[in-house]
């Protein structure tokens, strides 16, 4: 942890897997943030409309809506009750990241995401010291915060800075000055917190980390025997503290990563030499010996949330 | 997590800082929020909201920002306000009049499209929608009240010659000429800015207002007589004595026109008074 004799993080990976190989689930994001944005877009540039609206609410093909159920929450603690569509939309929307793990929104959706995780990147390249690192609690207490800014405002309070739908509605609809937010998230993760928009601040995070806590699509750290202690996963990481407990659980200790924290991002499996890491569901029992053991004692259902 | 365990008081106690100073961030993020939120409420008086909108006050409760009405509107009527460069709440629906107003599209497509209801979808007759109310806010450069006859916004109106009328006055400039004013009825505009967009003048004599601004508004307790006598065939009290009218004349304050009375007593000092 301390000495730096070890390659740069995702260079083994790269070695045994290939570029490609190594960087197999970071592309698929990308594509599918670059898709989520694009078939927005396509509307508006070229008359093709696919889907109408932005992420706060949308018609797909003319009969499937989306509604942002954490807008929609807000609006109902602001005292509006929507109409059925909008309603519908939400709950489309929260049963499936509620199967697929909610954070999902945010590594594989969420336009603010490439703007943090470059202002991360860069923050490496600079190596820059942490910096302010408020708990992560603090999004649980900012999602409170929302929900009361709207009751007492009534009105939907958090889409009047929420960075995430002005970038978003932004590029589809014309962003004005919005874009100040954006560039303010990414300084603020460059240069006041590592990983502090995403980590620690953003209730949109928050919100889709209870939404998920009981995910079907998990992360599990299944030949957790064969970790050489390289440490890259919990260098790539935006939820590092996830890891340690699946990774260094012994072999009755579940593999799996149940923390809603962790946003599916896929990372981990990525840039792990020793394909540690696997996608899964959480009713996956295979037996995983911790280090050293190798003993095969199924892991028992896993049931609880790990902090 | 490996760290050596330290002890309980000690770790309640940052437990405690920890959480207050959480619960304090977040109180102070809180309130700026709330005033940010409460600030950016106002609406400018040129930006008006799309048919059957909410009043603004439910209205920002209610629209969470889509856009859906923007892309189903065919005249391009409606955008999705800008931060810094548009006055309503980012992300809002409005339309600005002399821009490009509403063309009180038969189906509403508008509304069909909301999926919220923030465009409330009671309203089916496009006739009924208040979107704001025209009004003529500049007399003195209206060419129709100079005694031109331009009649534009007249014209144009989708509910002409109820929600606007001309009304004959005397042109007393010119002593012997009608002016044709154009009189905006409230009952019937819907504030679709047709009239606005079609003033010829560099800057519209005509101009629609939102309801708040278009509007005074009655005392509750006025009970109009004339309104209540209709209503009720006959006054509504019996017996009510008919009072003399103050017609201009001898005996009150007005001597020049004849018809006056008597007045009902004299002043003490042998004079009319003034
Ligand atoms: S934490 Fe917030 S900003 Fe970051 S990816 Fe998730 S939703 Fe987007
Ligand atoms: S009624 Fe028609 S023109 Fe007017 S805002 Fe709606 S869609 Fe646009
Ligand atoms: S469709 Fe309704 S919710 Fe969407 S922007 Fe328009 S008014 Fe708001
Ligand atoms: S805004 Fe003007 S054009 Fe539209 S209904 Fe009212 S008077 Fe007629």
């Amino acid at each position: 942890m301390s000495a730096k004799t070890k390659l740069p993080t995702g260079q083994e990976a790269i070695r045994t897997k290939g570029w490609i190989g190594a960087h197999k689930y970071l592309l698929l994001r990308r594509i599918s943030q670059a898709a989520f944005l694009l078939i927005f877009l396509i509307g508006p540039w070229f008359g093709l409309w696919l889907v109408k609206g932005n992420l706060a609410g949308s018609l797909t093909l003319d009969v499937l809506p989306l509604t942002d159920p954490l807008v929609l929450l807000q609006g109902i603690a602001a005292q509006y009750w929507p109409e059925f569509t909008a309603l519908l939309g939400a709950l489309i929307v929260g049963v499936t990241y509620a199967l697929i793990g909610g954070r999902v929104y945010c590594s594989w959706v969420c336009p603010i995401n490439p703007v943090t995780d470059g202002a991360h990147w860069l923050h490496e390249k600079l190596g820059m010291p942490k910096g302010w690192q408020p708990k992560r609690e603090t999004r649980y207490w900012m999602l409170g915060m929302v929900f009361a800014a709207s009751a007492l405002t009534g009105t939907i309070a958090w889409e009047f800075v929420n960075p995430i739908t002005m970038l978003q509605r932004g590029l589809v609809f014309g962003i004005g000055f919005a874009w100040t937010f954006v560039i303010a998230v990414f300084l603020f993760d460059l240069f006041v917190s590592r990983r502090g928009w995403c980590g620690h601040i953003c209730p949109v995070g928050a919100f889709y980390d209870l939404l998920g806590a009981k995910s079907l699509l998990r992360v599990t750290a299944v030949d957790r025997a064969k970790c050489d202690d390289c440490m890259d996963c919990f260098a790539v990481c935006p939820e590092m503290h996830v890891i340690t407990p699946a990774l260094r659980g012994k072999g009755t200790d579940t593999p799996l990563i149940l923390s809603g924290d962790c946003t599916n991002c896929g990372r981990c499996i990525d840039v792990c030499a020793q394909d540690v890491f696997q996608f899964t569901h959480r009713f996956d029992t295979r037996p995983s010996p911790g280090r050293g053991e190798e003993d095969a004692t199924p892991s028992s259902a896993p049931c609880n949330r790990a902090a | 997590m490996s760290a050596p365990k330290k002890p309980k008081a000690m770790d309640r106690r940052r437990f405690l800082m920890d959480t207050a100073r959480a619960a304090a961030g977040c109180a102070v993020a809180g309130t700026l929020l709330s005033l940010y939120a409460r600030d950016a409420r106002a609406l400018p008086a040129e930006a008006l909201r799309p048919p059957g909108a909410l009043p603004e006050e439910d209205f920002l409760a209610a629209c969470i920002r889509c856009g859906l009405c923007v892309r189903d509107c065919p005249y391009d009527t409606l955008v999705l306000a800008e931060l810094g460069v548009d006055g309503a709440a980012t992300g809002t629906p409005f339309f600005t009049a002399r821009n490009i107003p509403c063309e009180m599209c038969d189906d509403i497509p508008c509304v069909k499209a909301c999926p919220t209801g923030a465009l409330d979808h009671g309203l089916t007759d496009i006739d009924e929608a208040k979107m704001g109310i025209a009004v003529l806010v500049d007399e003195e450069n209206c060419l129709n009240a100079l005694g031109l006859r331009c009649d534009v916004c007249y014209r144009v109106c989708p509910v002409i010659d109820e929600a606007i009328t001309l009304e004959r006055e005397h042109n007393a400039r010119s002593g012997h000429h009608a002016i044709f004013m154009p009189v905006v009825h409230a009952e019937f505009c819907t504030g679709c800015g047709k009239c606005e967009k079609s003033c010829v003048l560099p800057e519209a004599a005509i101009k629609v207002l939102p309801v708040r601004l278009a509007r005074g508004q009655l005392g509750e307790h006025y009970r109009l007589g004339w309104e209540q006598m209709d209503e009720n065939g006959a006054p509504l009290v019996d017996g009510l004595i008919d009072l003399p009218d103050r017609l201009p004349g001898p005996g009150t304050d007005n001597l020049a026109a004849p018809g006056g009375f008597e007045p009902a007593f004299k002043l003490p000092m042998g004079g009319t008074g003034q």
